[in-house]
């Protein structure tokens, strides 16, 4: 915490400590992260705010994301362009809102995003279909995938219209105690 | 198109549907009865004018409903087509229909609903609808008379809605300015809160600051509130750094997160749960090292016995050279330390050092920190036991069991890829037995089977409860020969070597250790026999029986030690200083405790998976039973704090003996198991372990604690209580003569025989805390009824929307229809006239 550090500036950090759930010590550590997935792309001087974005295949290349059968979602979700491409900003974020710190809330919403496939804010059939498989890696029958998506659908749709608003969600996350300790990745 | 169709907007039937219910004719109770009558009176033609447009499709004027305008990146899914069949007249199912109008679309596209985490313009809305709440919240409540009477009781409750017409900016401009407004925590908590991208929250932040800045400069700030203002920004930035400092610290932060990759967050939770119970011995560490041990080590007393020499023994026993040492109760000094009389201590204190040292009271400083001590330790483990409580308790009991399965079962901090692939195939497991479940609630299993299984179950208890009850018979008789052996060799003063008379005081130790690793043992074998619904059961009864051989070891092992050995400390020498004795025993059974469990660690899952691989030639290592594993460290944290009184520097012990079981238990799960097979609740499964930390484990242990202050007599010739008193009355004399010594203390004494010996006032306190248990579960209650409540009026809602939609849709389709019959007409008049 002593050693001066040339990679932001002091007023850059306390932004980040203000706006995300690390301390000053673990966005430094987050940056050489970054910078390890590409050296040569990521610039070391982050003082002016370059833009400088990595790809998906990079980003979801990292250990903690690897094995993670929601990786590529995970990464859309965060990304501005909805292709995956994360700047710096992004990146944190990403670790932030998936930081033990998060409230539900948060987590909530962003798990609701990870999960809509098809992106048109509704959780219906096809996106459960597809959360299903990636989950069993594919190993259930199709009778099964549909009989375990329809009666997932029962039970949370509150409102009737067949698919999971984000209400519909957020509720039924409420009512799961272990939601907060899965929906974690430690860096 | 011959439909008798009246595009006129103030036609009564179309107003109907307009008209508010607060029309004494269009009074209704419930939403389910509005629609009903709606559909008798035009459903049946609604439907059919939109099924024939289905149809119909040279219908060349109507609406390309696959055009929408632009929105970020969606596609707009038009609906299954299975409706036609279905919709035999129910129009609350038309919302399934794909024949939407573009108008229709764009309406639906920008319900507020469907922009929820998507649009930044609706996330800045809410958040400052919630700024506002905050702020409202603050100055004064309104109540719910103040607003307007109106048809929707969702509307009721909020003010006029303005903001759905403000543009970004502005709606972002109040959002700044409600922020500035708030307090700088709310303001950081919320910041951190919010959906936004990174970006957007450092710009939102940067422009709060700058407008408070310009507000600050701008506004004449008295001195006291600017002074505030500074000592309030100082503390939060030593906040900050405090906070980071212990970040930074980083305490196993790479084997937990290995740990946690490879094996998840079940097992993850272990070594957290170790990580707490070191924290807490740290804390105890601390208070008791510095106001007890730190000023008796520089003020020693005078050496009564001569020191035995060092043997290795020591380090097990903590007898012979550690007898006499600071880390028992009887080393320290009953008396006033003073800083001037240094050697002489025995002999009363020369006048003139009264007025220039410093005085500690030994006696006092005693009894106050073991009770300060276990009451901070009490409140921090009520406290985490209530949050943890808290975060896992549903209120609402209701069936969401494969949803919840299927969205927040993986765990994402796993990392390895047998583990990933352990844990797919755990959760298919799960949910094949969910759907099974599902299928086959109607199968009953027959009486006979019912009652085999009961008879096993009942078997297995009673051989279960028969064996602890033996093994507990077991210890009692055995204690009580080594006790008598013990008499009669220190009266004898035998010629056996004190080697042998130190290490036969292992003897206890060493049996109530082994039996401590056998007999769950015998447990497992026993659940192995049995066979149980579900898992989870398997994991309560295995819980309950090794928590019942825990408490009942302990019960007969304070029962020994309270009774028997300070029962008999007149009539003999050796135990004269029976604390010190006690306090002895209770660090032999830590240190042994901890060389069976290094032992089991080693020999058990070692040579069990060296066993499974050569012999059994199984892929399978052996799984990490993390509840009989949780169990152990609370057994082990219970004798540290029966310890506590006995023997001040336990905590240290218990340190250093958690460190090293860290490490061990560590390399031992990463060598010789494999991520858990079976599902294990997690939050669910803490909360019990802290639960069982607070309730058995620390009022047992704080129950022992009082009684021995309360009731038993303390030694005559050792320890800060010496004088055959028990403490309680020692304490109570001491205080005495500190109100003697300095008369403008007296209020303590009055507080003392007013507040803690009274009876009443511990009557009226009991009775407050029923009461207000009582008032929580009553709310509790009502929390319950208020979710089936809004669960009801989400319900009504949805109705509500549909209903709006497809009138919508009609009123749409008859302002077209309209429009096409004038085109038909003017082309038939033109067909005519040409």
């Amino acid at each position: 915490m002593g050693n001066k550090q040339t990679i932001f500036t002091d007023e850059q950090l306390d932004a980040y400590q203000d706006c995300t759930f690390f301390t000053r010590k673990e966005i430094l550590r987050l940056h050489s992260r970054y910078h390890e997935l590409a050296p040569h792309l990521v610039p070391m001087d982050y003082t002016n705010e370059p833009d400088c974005k990595l790809p998906l295949a990079l980003i979801v290349d990292m250990p903690e994301l690897k094995e993670n059968p929601f990786r590529n979602r995970i990464v859309e979700s965060f990304s501005e362009d909805g292709m995956g491409n994360l700047s710096f900003n992004e990146f944190v974020d990403m670790f932030s809102v998936l930081s033990e710190m998060a409230p539900r809330e948060l987590k909530a919403i962003y798990a609701f995003k990870i999960y809509d496939y098809n992106v048109d804010n509704y959780l219906c059939k096809e996106d459960l279909e597809k959360t299903l498989n990636k989950l069993t890696k594919e190993e259930l029958t199709p009778e099964e995938v549909e009989l375990v998506c329809e009666k997932a659908i029962e039970e949370a749709d509150l409102d009737g219209d067949n698919k999971l608003s984000y209400a519909d969600f957020e509720n039924m996350i409420t009512r799961a105690p272990d939601f907060l300790s899965t929906f974690h990745i430690r860096i | 198109m011959a439909h008798n169709v009246n595009f006129d907007l103030s036609h009564p039937r179309v107003e109907a549907g307009l008209e508010s219910p607060a029309d004494e004719e269009g009074v209704h109770d419930s939403f389910s009865q509005l629609i009903a009558e709606e559909s008798q009176k035009e459903g049946p033609s609604d439907a059919i004018e939109l099924q024939y447009q289905q149809r119909n499709p040279e219908d060349k004027d109507r609406d390309n409903v696959a055009y929408l305008s632009p929105s970020e990146n969606r596609r707009w899914r038009i609906g299954s087509d299975k409706t036609g069949e279905e919709d035999k007249g129910r129009q609350t199912d038309s919302l399934l229909k794909d024949s939407w109008s573009s108008a229709t679309l764009k309406i639906l596209s920008s319900m507020p609903s469907r922009t929820i985490g998507r649009s930044r313009g609706a996330i800045i809305s809410q958040y400052y609808n919630r700024t506002a709440e905050l702020r409202r919240r603050t100055q004064r409540r309104a109540s719910i008379k103040d607003f307007s009477r109106s048809a929707r009781p969702s509307i009721r409750g909020y003010g006029v809605e303005v903001d759905t017409t403000d543009s970004a900016e502005k709606k972002q401009e109040r959002l700044i300015q409600n922020l500035q407004n708030l307090s700088a925590v709310d303001r950081v908590r919320l910041l951190k809160e919010m959906p936004l991208n990174l970006s957007e929250k450092k710009s939102l932040r940067r422009l709060t600051l700058q407008m408070t800045k310009q507000t600050r400069s701008s506004s004449n700030l008295r001195c006291c509130s600017y002074l505030k203002f500074h000592i309030i920004l100082a503390l939060r930035h030593s906040w900050y750094n405090c906070l980071s400092f212990l970040h930074s610290l980083h305490l196993w932060q790479m084997p937990l997160k290995r740990v946690s990759g490879r094996f998840g967050s079940g097992v993850l939770s272990y070594f957290l749960f170790l990580k707490t119970l070191l924290f807490f011995n740290m804390f105890l560490f601390l208070v008791l090292g510095s106001f007890l041990v730190v000023p008796q080590a520089v003020y020693p007393p005078e050496q009564l016995e001569n020191r035995k020499s060092f043997t290795g023994l020591e380090l097990f026993t903590g007898g012979g050279y550690f007898a006499n040492t600071l880390l028992y109760y009887g080393y320290y000094s009953n008396h006033t330390l003073h800083s001037c009389s240094k050697n002489n201590i025995s002999s009363p204190p020369k006048p003139e050092c009264d007025s220039k040292s410093l005085s500690y009271n030994m006696p006092l400083a005693y009894f106050f920190t073991i009770g300060l001590s276990f009451f901070v330790t009490c409140i921090i483990l009520v406290y985490s036991m209530s949050k943890s409580f808290g975060q896992s308790f549903r209120i609402d009991k209701s069936n969401g069991m494969l949803a919840m399965k299927v969205f927040c079962s993986w765990d994402f901090k796993v990392i390895k890829r047998s583990s990933v692939r352990l844990l797919s195939e755990n959760i298919r497991t799960q949910l094949k037995e969910l759907l099974g479940e599902a299928h086959h609630r109607h199968i009953r299993s027959t009486i006979s089977d019912k009652l085999v299984r009961l008879v096993m179950h009942g078997l297995g208890w009673i051989l279960c409860i028969g064996a602890t009850a033996g093994c507990v018979a077991v210890i009692y008789y055995f204690s009580d020969y080594m006790h008598k052996e013990q008499l009669k060799s220190s009266q004898n003063d035998s010629g056996d070597p004190e080697l042998l008379k130190e290490a036969s005081l292992l003897a206890l130790p060493v049996l109530v250790s082994f039996i401590n690793l056998m007999l769950p043992i015998l447990f497992q074998f026993t659940a192995w026999m049995e066979k149980y619904n579900s898992p989870s059961l398997r994991t309560f009864v295995s819980l309950s029986r090794n928590l019942i051989l825990k408490v009942s070891v302990l019960g007969v092992l304070c029962f020994h030690w309270l009774k028997r050995v300070a029962g008999s400390a007149d009539n003999n020498k050796a135990f004269k200083c029976w604390e010190s004795f006690v306090g002895q025993e209770l660090y032999r059974f830590l240190i042994i405790d901890f060389i069976f469990t290094l032992l089991a660690t080693l020999f058990g899952e070692l040579l069990w998976r060296s066993f499974s691989d050569k012999v059994l030639k199984r892929n399978r290592r052996p799984g990490f039973d993390i509840a009989k594993n949780v169990l152990d460290l609370i057994y082990g944290q219970t004798l540290a704090w029966l310890g506590l009184l006995f023997a001040p520097l336990l905590p240290a012990v218990q340190i250093l003996k958690l460190l090293l079981l860290f490490y061990i238990k560590m390399s031992s799960v990463m060598m010789n198991c494999q991520a858990p097979s079976r599902a294990y609740r997690v939050s669910q499964m803490t909360t019990i372990f802290i639960t069982l930390l607070c309730f058995p484990s620390f009022l047992g242990a704080s129950v022992c604690v009082t009684y021995t202050m309360w009731r038993l007599p303390s030694s005559e010739s050792c320890g800060p209580f010496r004088g055959n008193k028990t403490m309680i009355q020692a304490g109570k004399q001491r205080i005495v003569e500190l109100v003697k010594e300095n008369p403008n203390l007296y209020f303590l004494a009055e507080a003392h025989t007013y507040l803690v010996e009274n009876p009443l006032v511990l009557f009226v306190g009991a009775t407050i805390f029923l009461i207000v248990i009582y008032f929580q579960s009553q709310v509790v209650d009502g929390q319950r009824k208020i979710i089936a409540l809004l669960q009801e009026q989400i319900e009504n809602e949805g109705e509500d929307k549909k209903f709006l939609i497809t009138r919508l849709q009609s009123v749409h389709e008859r302002k077209r229809t309209p429009a096409r019959n004038l085109t038909s007409q003017v082309s038939l008049w033109n067909d005519r006239l040409v």
